[in-house]
């Protein structure tokens, strides 16, 4: 009974160390949930979409008669800046998963994920800087928004639990 | 032997013709410039003769658009001539150093119109035959910045910090617990006679939790590792 201390009282299920193994689990599914969320709103390029062909991050693509075309996306500073953000978020979530990986195996008993948390934390923060950014700055107000724009709003609650999470939680054997 | 001379003897027909002729002119690709300021266009050239007496030098420019080409400075007989009664009247100056191969030229108080191809043609007598070579001069009201400039400024930055921050972090952990050891060793050859050095003892009031985290977490490693 003694474990229930610990953390919160409703995910004390049972007294057997499996419990422990579940919830690290589960905080393991849903940190690569959100790093796989990242990259994906990072890597494409959909932030825009409109009738016939999107724009941000890295591409602006549309077809016409002639094709398919691609250029480069625009060189203003804050399309730099929402692009270096998200791949700061993508980089630190990464980081934090390693320092999960070595936090699991080398912290001591009853220790707090730190850093991992921390840098979950960071990586959500710049997340939401850069999605915050680009919808401010963005200039066409009557094209619609693409699936990874959705996606980084998405990843940003994801990944403050997810951090959160480690901060609570405590390392049992 | 005979092999090597029939190649050296190959090299050298292939070389000697060459010494006479093509001379190669070298200038900037693009340049970026913005509406109202100077600009310095380099034309250098590699010719395998000594610079002689008679070296000459001459810009050409070429409008967007257009096909043909008017001469707006020129260097010969050692005397710079520039253009006087076209679109660059008294906005030309040479500021190259034949004598030095440099065979530059400076345009003043650029305008929009001034958008254009810049051709230098460099000759140095034995050495006439070679091709010109271009610049493209683009003006801007405002010089745009360039793709990922800002984009691996802001990376490089953060990640910098963060690795600074980490060493300092260490540092100041491996500073802070040395000190606590070496204060706590002075206490037990103060206080027993045998020193054990298992026990850290019951850390001095003074000392932030911090210290207490890093030498409880040295001596829970160093008990794992005993363990193992």
């Amino acid at each position: 009974m003694n474990r229930c201390l610990s953390y919160p009282c409703f995910l004390c299920f049972s007294r057997s160390v499996s419990n422990m193994l579940c919830i690290l689990l589960g905080v393991l599914a849903l940190h690569l949930l959100v790093f796989i969320l990242l990259i994906v709103s990072t890597a494409s390029s959909q932030w825009t979409v409109e009738a016939r062909g999107h724009t941000d991050l890295w591409y602006n693509c549309h077809s016409d008669t002639q094709g398919y075309h691609c250029s480069q996306a625009s060189n203003e500073d804050w399309i730099q800046a929402v692009q270096a953000l998200m791949i700061l978020a993508v980089v630190f979530c990464f980081v934090s998963l390693l320092a999960f990986a070595y936090q699991l195996f080398r912290l001591f008993k009853g220790g707090r994920f730190f850093f991992t948390s921390i840098f979950q934390i960071l990586a959500s923060v710049f997340v939401m800087c850069a999605a915050i950014i680009y919808t401010v700055m963005r200039p066409d107000s009557d094209k619609d928004y693409g699936y990874s724009y959705v996606l980084a709003w998405v990843a940003f609650p994801l990944s403050l639990i997810s951090g959160l999470i480690y901060l609570i939680l405590r390392k049992k054997d | 032997m005979l092999r090597v001379l029939a190649l050296a003897s190959v090299v050298l027909l292939g070389i000697a013709p060459q010494a006479s002729q093509a001379i190669t002119v070298y200038t900037s690709w693009e340049r970026h410039a913005l509406v109202g300021s100077d600009i310095r266009l380099s034309c250098t050239f590699f010719s395998w003769r000594s610079i002689s007496e008679d070296v000459s030098f001459t810009w050409r420019y070429r409008p967007d658009g257009s096909k043909d080409s008017i001469s707006i400075a020129h260097f010969a007989g050692g005397e710079a001539y520039t253009d006087n009664k076209g679109v660059f009247k008294d906005r030309v100056e040479f500021v190259g150093n034949p004598k030095r191969r440099d065979g530059s030229i400076l345009i003043k108080n650029l305008d929009f119109s001034d958008n254009g191809t810049f051709t230098c043609d460099a000759k140095n007598p034995p050495d006439i035959v070679g091709r010109p070579s271009s610049v493209r001069l683009l003006v801007f009201e405002n010089l745009p910045i360039q793709a990922g400039v800002i984009t691996g400024a802001i990376i490089g930055v953060v990640l910098g910090l963060l690795v600074l921050i980490v060493v300092i972090y260490y540092l100041m952990r491996f500073l802070v617990a040395r000190r606590v050891f070496s204060l706590s060793v002075s206490k037990h050859g103060k206080k027993k006679k045998e020193g054990s050095q298992q026990r850290q003892g019951p850390a001095p009031p003074a000392d932030p939790s911090k210290v207490k985290a890093a030498a409880s977490e040295k001596k829970k490693q160093e008990s794992r590792k005993d363990k193992k």
